[in-house]
């Protein structure tokens, strides 16, 4: 059983940027410890010597033509989605 | 169930502007399904006009359908059925939506989801549940519920869905449709809400795989747009060769799955030995480890790409907040269901120091041994076969308390989708108590061709 505190969840809250309520704290802290319980299962596997699989495409280092792509989207429309811009700026309130 | 070419007949004898009017009042009367969060009316009836004058054309012109709302489409807003985006109005269109558009068909709404697309039975949807389209105490299944029930109510002869970890193939059981989840990179994810980016595709919901065929070869192929599609390979296959060497995954088989879906299952294998192809059980012992890798990776992925959601440039931003970092956590508390937070959360705590090598790569390693357990069966059969869910819809409810039973639900879909597979749900008849259940039919890299081709033929028999 992976134990998870409290202070565990406010902390991952923080990493997650989620301010969270008193009582989903609680609630996350019993489900977070009971699904980590169960991913633990993938210690048991033995996975020395094998390499990670990243994507599964093969893909690699796909090239387009270098020329401007006409997306058909303005730059007044998509600041106009912001909840506020002020001079094709994004307003944001302060930092510190 | 109606079929693409049914509509078209009835475009012929009457006109677009009449379909599109009685699709439109088909998904009033179907209301309380809750399968659509949004019509897109004017817009539909418009284009419905512009094909009657002869100004839109193509193979599927004046056609209804209707998208998951995480794929970017015009005339309501995309929600991603989140209090997040509720507002959000997509300033350009899915591609998939777009080759749809161009080849005449009508988007005419929007469908209900988990939110985000995280879940299995679209309760997760912050705008309420989708009902099944066989008993309304039941679920739709997810996170395409609405995408489903609204192709099984008949309301429109096809819908598109997104499927990450099973969010096609397990609602397409639960309604009785058939539910396509092409090879990874077969259709382009442009526009769609991403979820996790290894594993997410594009696919579609009908009431025959001939539809689905016609479809797929419209919205595949490569899109400078999605940098992972693969080059064009998907062209329908007309007929399929007999003697196919199919395995039947004895690990999707044991004793938890319900017996009504075991026999629907077996009943599939003995038509397929009836046409003349070689059945035999087979073994796929990772597949008891792909839930728990599949809890890793996707919840890593979805951490980092739903942290664009952040009250800056779009959607929901919370009021009142006075420095950036309560801007973000009260926007995202406010923004997102607990279950997204749940994937958020654990994404981050996979990924983070001291437990990025015991969790991520221990699952993407185990990962790479999942794929070599379907290459090693790839060699010796052409296909695989087994059930698509554990069981038929459960009721509404039953799982919400328990995040881990809930999970259990894509015990059987995420193996493919952790390895890029193809893997499609096809109607096989009903569970006693007359719910609808699925068989998934499983095959190589780039096989949907041929694993439609089996379908199709099947479905005759």
């Amino acid at each position: 059983m992976t134990q998870i505190t409290r202070d565990d969840v406010l902390h991952l809250a923080q990493l997650s940027s989620l301010e969270l309520s008193d009582s989903e704290i609680t609630g996350l802290q019993a489900d977070l410890g009971n699904i980590l319980t169960y991913i633990n299962k993938l210690s048991e596997l033995d996975t020395k010597n094998v390499e990670p699989t990243y994507q599964v495409t093969g893909l690699q280092n796909v090239w387009r033509d270098d020329t401007v792509i006409n997306y058909g989207v303005t730059r007044e429309e998509l600041l106009a989605r912001s909840p506020e811009s002020v001079d094709f700026q994004v307003k944001v309130p302060k930092v510190l | 169930m109606t079929t693409i070419s049914d509509i078209q007949k009835q475009i012929k004898s009457s006109s677009a502007r009449e379909v599109i009017e009685n699709a439109l009042k088909l998904a009033r009367d179907n209301d309380d399904y809750h399968a659509l969060l949004n019509l897109t009316e004017e817009r539909a009836l418009k284009r419905a006009d512009a094909v009657d004058e002869g100004k839109i054309t193509g193979k599927l012109a004046g056609v209804p359908f209707v998208v998951k709302d995480n794929f970017l489409a015009f005339g309501a807003p995309t929600t991603a059925a989140s209090k997040m985006l509720e507002k959000f109005d997509a300033p350009l269109q899915a591609t998939a939506v777009e080759k749809l558009e161009a080849e005449g068909a009508i988007c005419i709404g929007k469908a209900n989801l988990d939110a985000f697309a995280h879940g299995g039975s679209t309760e997760n949807s912050a705008f309420g549940p989708t009902k099944n389209a066989y008993d309304k105490t039941r679920v739709a299944g997810g996170s395409s519920g609405g995408s489903a029930a609204i192709t099984a109510l008949d309301v429109v002869p096809f819908a598109l869905g997104s499927d990450t970890g099973g969010s096609i193939r397990e609602p397409a059981s639960f309604n009785g449709v058939v539910g396509v989840k092409p090879t990874y990179g077969m259709v382009s994810r442009y526009g769609v809400v991403a979820m996790a980016s290894s594993t997410d595709v594009i696919g579609t919901f009908t009431t025959n795989v001939a539809d689905a065929e016609m479809v797929l070869q419209i919205i595949s192929g490569r899109d400078v747009r999605d940098m992972t599609t693969l080059p064009d390979f998907f062209e329908v296959q007309s007929d399929i060769k007999p003697g196919l060497r199919i395995g039947l995954v004895k690990d999707f088989m044991t004793g938890d799955v319900d017996a009504d879906v075991k026999a629907r299952v077996n009943e599939y294998v003995e038509k397929l030995r009836a046409n003349g192809h070689i059945v035999e059980e087979v073994s796929l012992p990772m597949a008891e480890y792909s839930l728990a890798i599949y809890y890793i990776i996707v919840p890593a992925e979805l951490s980092s790409n739903l942290a664009r959601y952040d009250g800056i440039r779009y959607g929901h931003r919370a009021d009142g907040a006075t420095t950036l970092a309560e801007l973000y956590g009260r926007t995202r508390d406010e923004g997102f269901v607990t279950e997204n937070k749940r994937r958020i959360m654990i994404g981050s705590y996979v990924l983070s120091s001291g437990f990025f090598d015991a969790y991520y790569l221990q699952a993407q390693k185990a990962r790479t041994l999942l794929i070599n357990e379907f290459n090693d069966l790839f060699r010796s059969y052409d296909m695989l076969i087994g059930p698509v869910a554990p069981t038929p819809a459960f009721k509404l409810g039953e799982n919400t308390a328990d995040p881990i039973k809930m999970y259990m639900c894509d015990i059987m879909t995420v193996a493919t989708s952790l390895s890029g597979l193809p893997a499609i749900s096809v109607p096989a008849g009903n569970s006693e108590s007359g719910l609808p259940i699925g068989v998934q039919l499983m095959g190589p890299y780039r096989s949907d061709a041929s694993l439609l081709a089996l379908a199709r033929e099947m479905e005759t028999k």
